[in-house]
């Protein structure tokens, strides 16, 4: 066999690894951004929970944050994968159906990865609601605005910019914790790069492309996140 | 929850507790001087130093650490010159692709975190330091680096809690250690709930104590804290006397 350089690996002719390298940083960018929104709905509801919760549902949250902050993210992804199935069996024969049913290994990383860094956007937007001006708040109530108003045109907007950089740190512990999804199966970036070392004997080549593409995500998203980082920021007076 | 089934998985997970805590510990330490050679180069002024350092940190925090540890351990053997190399019976071996992926994927998140550290010294303090006629060495032991590690350490604590969990990753390339021990009873047991737990629960005892461990050294570097802590009255006095 000659060796493939390796723009031979990348081209999207019938020899070359581009077409399906390509979707498979397409599943890749899908898997972190459903994580990440999953995360964002629990971020939500877990940052109210602390910030103006009740007793048992403060303790509720705090126990989530440190329980998910303390154990590695595999574990996680482990337990949702043959969790799932162990429930998906079971809920099988209920219905009649025999011997063992997978769970679809993007949900279980979907689901693995929003529970996981949930509990980091939880602990980004209470940050970001207690950067917020009192006087803020203030002033909105004297308005008389009513609390879904209040939360909607004064509280999301600025916890929002005071959070954003530290939801952008989450995004890109996201992206890369969804490598961690191959171990189900998935056929995302990380594990067509298997693939493809496997059946190539080039693990080298193959998983260079992978670091590459991943430093090329995290790299328009950090620009991004920039961007609008100076958007939300643009009635903020520079010191 | 079966609590002898429980049982029984601590007792099969307790084994494996030390190689997690020796993969955290050689990855922090060997990480933690790969780290200060890097925060070093970053702050030294020198474009040559400067820009390999930014270019390092930037390659290892853009990628996963699984891409990381994969591109040594498969990636590496596919090259004829390491095969034969004296290097070989270190790259072979999954403990030793572990560590070293786990050293250098920490060495660069925690290099900006000790430049940070650094770069908060005042620079009165430097200059007092000068003042009383130190030299470079003397001043870096006595003075900034006392300082800086001082300002570091919570982020640093925050590294290190990462590296527990990240030892995780090894049992991918077949190391048994807890995660991989755990991952291995669920397929043969297939009792998700418990050995998560069981195994969940490890980490949060090991992260626990490493951030009891971190509280008293940030109390131990931070006397004067600790003394207003204890007597609010005398340290006051002295403070007006």
């Amino acid at each position: 066999m000659t060796r493939q350089s390796l723009l031979d690996l990348l081209s999207f002719g019938p020899d070359g690894w581009g077409t399906v390298l390509a979707w498979a940083t397409l599943t890749t960018v899908l898997i972190a951004l459903s994580g990440y929104a999953i995360g964002a709905v629990i971020g939500v509801v877990g940052a109210y929970a602390k910030v103006s919760g009740g007793r048992i549902a403060r303790s509720l949250a705090d126990a989530y944050t440190t329980v998910l902050r303390g154990i590695p993210d595999l574990l996680v992804i482990y337990l949702f994968y043959f969790g799932g199935s162990a429930v998906v069996t079971w809920v099988g024969r209920l219905m009649g159906a025999e011997g063992f049913v997978g769970f679809p290994g993007f949900l279980a990383g979907a689901l693995a990865i929003g529970i996981t860094s949930g509990a980091q956007q939880t602990e980004v937007l209470r940050g970001g609601f207690h950067a917020v001006a009192k006087g803020e708040l203030e002033a909105a109530k004297a308005c008389g605005m009513s609390r879904s108003l209040m939360a909607r045109r004064i509280v999301a907007p600025l916890t929002l910019r005071h959070a954003l950089p530290g939801l952008g740190n989450v995004w890109q512990v996201v992206l890369k914790e969804s490598a961690l999804v191959s171990v189900t199966g998935v056929v995302e970036l990380m594990r067509q790069a298997q693939i493809g070392a496997g059946s190539t004997r080039l693990p080298f080549d193959f998983y260079l492309i992978a670091a590459c593409i991943f430093l090329l995500i995290s790299s328009i998203s950090g620009f991004l996140f920039g961007r609008s980082e100076a958007r939300l920021s643009r009635g903020v007076r520079r010191g | 929850m079966d609590f002898a089934f429980a049982y029984d998985t601590l007792l099969t997970l307790l084994p494996a507790v030390p190689l997690t805590l020796l993969l955290a510990f050689n990855a922090i330490l060997f990480g933690a001087v790969l780290a200060l050679g890097l925060a070093l180069c970053r702050i030294s002024g020198l474009a040559i130093l400067d820009w390999p350092a930014r270019a390092y940190i930037f390659a290892f925090r853009g990628t996963p650490l699984l891409v990381q540890l994969f591109l040594i351990y498969y990636g590496l053997g596919q090259f004829p010159a390491v095969r034969h190399s004296i290097l070989w019976p270190i790259l072979r071996e999954p403990y030793w692709c572990a560590v070293i992926a786990l050293t250098l994927n920490t060495a660069a998140y925690a290099s900006e975190i000790i430049r940070g550290g650094l770069l908060s010294v005042p620079h009165g303090q430097i200059e007092a330091a000068k003042a009383c006629g130190m030299s470079r060495l003397l001043m870096a032991r006595r003075i900034v680096l006392p300082l800086a590690i001082r300002q570091a350490l919570p982020g640093y604590g925050n590294e290190m809690i990462t590296m527990v969990k990240a030892t995780s990753l090894a049992s991918i390339i077949t190391l048994m250690e807890i995660t991989g021990v755990a991952a291995k009873l669920i397929s043969e047991t297939y009792r998700v709930m418990e050995v998560f737990i069981v195994a969940g629960a490890l980490y949060l005892a090991i992260n626990f104590v490493l951030t009891r461990l971190l509280a008293l050294v940030e109390r131990w570097l931070n006397p004067d804290a600790r003394r207003r802590a204890q007597h609010p009255i005398a340290a006051a006095e002295e403070v007006t006397a």
